[in-house]
């Protein structure tokens, strides 16, 4: 049979440790950390970018950094990823989680073989991982986005939001939180729909097409996505809409700066992905290093961006966000 | 019979099921001697965890495939398991009852399935492709963009566990059981042999007194009730119940089994070479990942495997045609 055959292989490869290519499990203080990236899919920029600074921070201190990754952002397709990164047996797991749950149970298994858990972006339940480094604080990514697109129409009439998976933890958060500033503080402002474009170019701005037809009142779309905000806008741009309907949300400078300069989009926020990446890396480093456990008040060095405190449920804030407009836009390469 | 002139083992190679089976023995070979890390026991676990569903699925697929028909809904009827052990668990009923209704809810999907293709008399490739599309659109539509996640501990650690003292899943018990209840009823009863009548002939068949319809039936039964069974494992395994889940995996499932060396046009197959056609892209997978090629890549070079399987079938019927004809001549000249 095929299995016995698998089993015989197993059983006689036990030997086998001239792997040179391997990490060295729980290498601690040897200036060697081996640290893997999981974002939520590869091919994204905002995950490039976070890649990159969480790539420039091991640099910094000597270490191995590895970037996989599923190629669609579903919920149980990082679960191969993260055994794989448990059976290479790295120190460290930097994850971007598609769902809170779906990896919980294999993010476990990478930790009860000494594997430390690190999330940022999206987190996870708080019991499956070591530390969140949380990008901004969801309050002040609503708040702003609010007020950005309150700003941009005038303080009245239809607004849309175009987000990204239906169940993507962080998206469904500040959805929450719009939805309860807009009615506390913008009772002028009439949110008709929450359209889901997956984080797909295509889907988001086929999704944008049909939100204009069904709702031709229409004033803004906020997409609190970096996929989105830039489809949405690229319909805006070759639409009639150009200067009629608003859209902000969240984006990165690259994707956005034709639609700044142009004039179909005002402003838009973000932070900066690639200080986050780097952020998570000082965090695990710290972790493998074992100067912090994820303790509520432990302090670690994070670099150039100096020190950090972990704050309650082992998160780690990395500050507020910055809004963007034609002005500063100039300034920014990411 | 003409006595062979070549050894037993040049004989059996040259069958699909030996082709397959050699494969498989190369490539763990191959990857235990230069893949770092899969030789850890976490391969065996992780790999044949996540095939578990696949194999489990691929036994009544052959049986299906050999009679020439197919069913393309397996992996939206996993799902709708999937929803119904979460629906169930969410609002409270007893866990034991909640699984048992995940595999009838297969079973009824798989009788709708076979009252179509053999009551109605519709093809089985026009039937699935539309109960593909209904019973993913009846998950996805039952829980919304929500997900089920809390299930009971002991459960979702049993379908993690392992059979004690070795790195094989528990899993691969239930799956062993029933692919020697399979492959008993295909291989050494007359209800496996009217299958291989079936998809050789079916007019012929059914003048030798096979019952065609009442067969296919019992196989699309079978192969809705396996599929449930799977889609409960699949739950617990991932620890999750939402609509999405196993998206795709049909094309999984029916590739392993061609590859394995079923005929698409009925009438030829054996079971163990539709193990090892699993197993085979399993670990291919498990291997490259390992060795960290990309999850796009991945894909080409196992649908290569795929091209190139069918390609050899083909050129090995031409190999066999040529050599029984040379035979046969040279018969008439002596």
């Amino acid at each position: 049979m095929a299995a016995g055959l698998v089993l015989a292989g197993c059983a006689n490869g036990d030997s086998g440790g001239d792997n040179g290519a391997a990490p060295d499990p729980g290498a601690g203080g040897d200036s060697n950390f081996a640290i893997t990236f999981l974002p939520k899919s590869l091919g994204n920029p905002y995950f490039d970018t976070s890649n990159a600074g969480g790539a420039e921070a091991i640099a910094e201190f000597g270490g191995t950094f590895q970037e996989v990754g599923p190629t669609e952002a579903s919920p149980t397709s990082q679960v191969s990823f993260i055994q794989t990164a448990a059976q290479q047996g790295v120190d460290a797991l930097v994850v971007s989680a598609n769902d809170p749950a779906a990896i919980c149970d294999a993010l476990d298994e990478a930790r009860s073989v000494d594997v430390k858990v690190v999330t940022f972006d999206s987190d996870t339940n708080p019991e499956c991982r070591d530390l969140f480094i949380n990008q901004a604080e969801a309050e002040g990514i609503a708040r702003v986005q609010v007020e950005m697109i309150a700003e941009q129409i005038g303080g009245e009439g239809q607004i849309a939001i175009l987000s990204a998976a239906a169940n993507a933890t962080n998206q469904n958060a500040w959805i929450e939180l719009m939805q309860e500033e807009l009615a506390a503080n913008w009772p002028d402002i009439e949110l008709v729909d929450v359209v889901y474009g997956d984080d797909d170019d295509q889907t988001s701005f086929d999704r944008t097409a049909a939100l204009l037809q069904t709702y031709p009142e229409l004033r803004g779309i906020v997409s609190p996505t970096t996929v989105g905000i830039a489809a949405a806008a690229r319909y805006i741009q070759t639409s009639q809409f150009q200067g009629q309907v608003a859209v902000t949300g969240l984006g990165t400078p690259n994707q956005m700066r034709e639609y700044v300069e142009d004039g179909t989009v005002t402003a838009f926020a973000l932070w900066n992905p690639a200080d986050l990446g780097y952020l998570a890396a000082y965090a695990a480093k710290a972790l493998v290093e074992g100067t912090i456990t994820g303790a509520e008040g432990d302090t670690f060095d994070a670099g150039r961006l100096g020190s950090y405190t972990v704050g309650a449920n082992g998160t780690v804030l990395l500050g507020d966000p910055f809004v963007f407009n034609a002005d500063n836009i100039a300034d920014f390469n990411f | 019979m003409v006595p062979h002139g070549r050894p037993l083992w040049r004989r059996a190679v040259l069958t699909r099921e030996g082709a397959v089976i050699g494969m498989l023995a190369v490539v763990i070979v191959v990857a235990l001697t230069t893949v770092p890390n899969f030789d850890s026991p976490l391969t065996i676990t992780f790999l044949l965890r996540d095939v578990a569903p696949i194999l489990l699925i691929a036994l009544p697929m052959t049986l299906i495939i050999i009679t020439e028909e197919i069913d393309l809904s397996v992996a939206s009827v996993v799902a709708l398991s999937s929803v119904t052990v979460g629906i169930l668990t969410r609002d409270g009923a007893p866990f034991e009852l909640a699984m048992v209704a995940g595999v009838l809810v297969g079973a009824v999907a798989g009788t709708i399935n076979g009252f179509l293709v053999t009551v109605v008399g519709l093809p089985s490739l026009a039937v699935t492709i539309g109960s593909l599309a209904m019973f993913r659109g009846i998950s996805v539509g039952l829980l919304g963009t929500q997900a089920v996640t809390d299930f009971p501990e002991e459960w979702t650690s049993l379908a993690r566990s392992n059979i004690p003292g070795t790195p094989i899943p528990s899993i691969m018990i239930a799956f062993v059981i029933l692919a020697i209840i399979f492959g008993v009823v295909l291989h050494a009863t007359p209800f496996g042999r009217s299958l291989y009548a079936i998809g050789l002939n079916k007019e012929a068949a059914h003048f030798s007194g096979v019952n065609v319809g009442r067969t296919k039936f019992i196989l699309f039964v079978a192969s809705g009730t396996v599929s449930g069974f799977a889609g409960v494992y699949f739950t617990l395994l991932y620890g999750n119940a939402r609509g999405e889940n196993a998206t795709g995996m049909e094309l999984a499932v029916i590739a392993a089994v061609l590859l394995g060396g079923v005929s698409i046009f009925g009438g030829r197959g054996a079971l163990h070479g539709v193990i090892a056609g699993v197993l085979l892209i399993g670990t291919i997978g498990s291997a490259l990942r390992l060795a960290g090629v990309t999850a796009d890549i991945i894909n080409v070079i196992t649908g290569v495997v795929l091209v190139l399987s069918v390609v050899s079938a083909s050129f090995l019927a031409w190999f066999h045609r040529a050599r029984a004809t040379a035979r046969a001549r040279g018969e008439k000249q002596g």
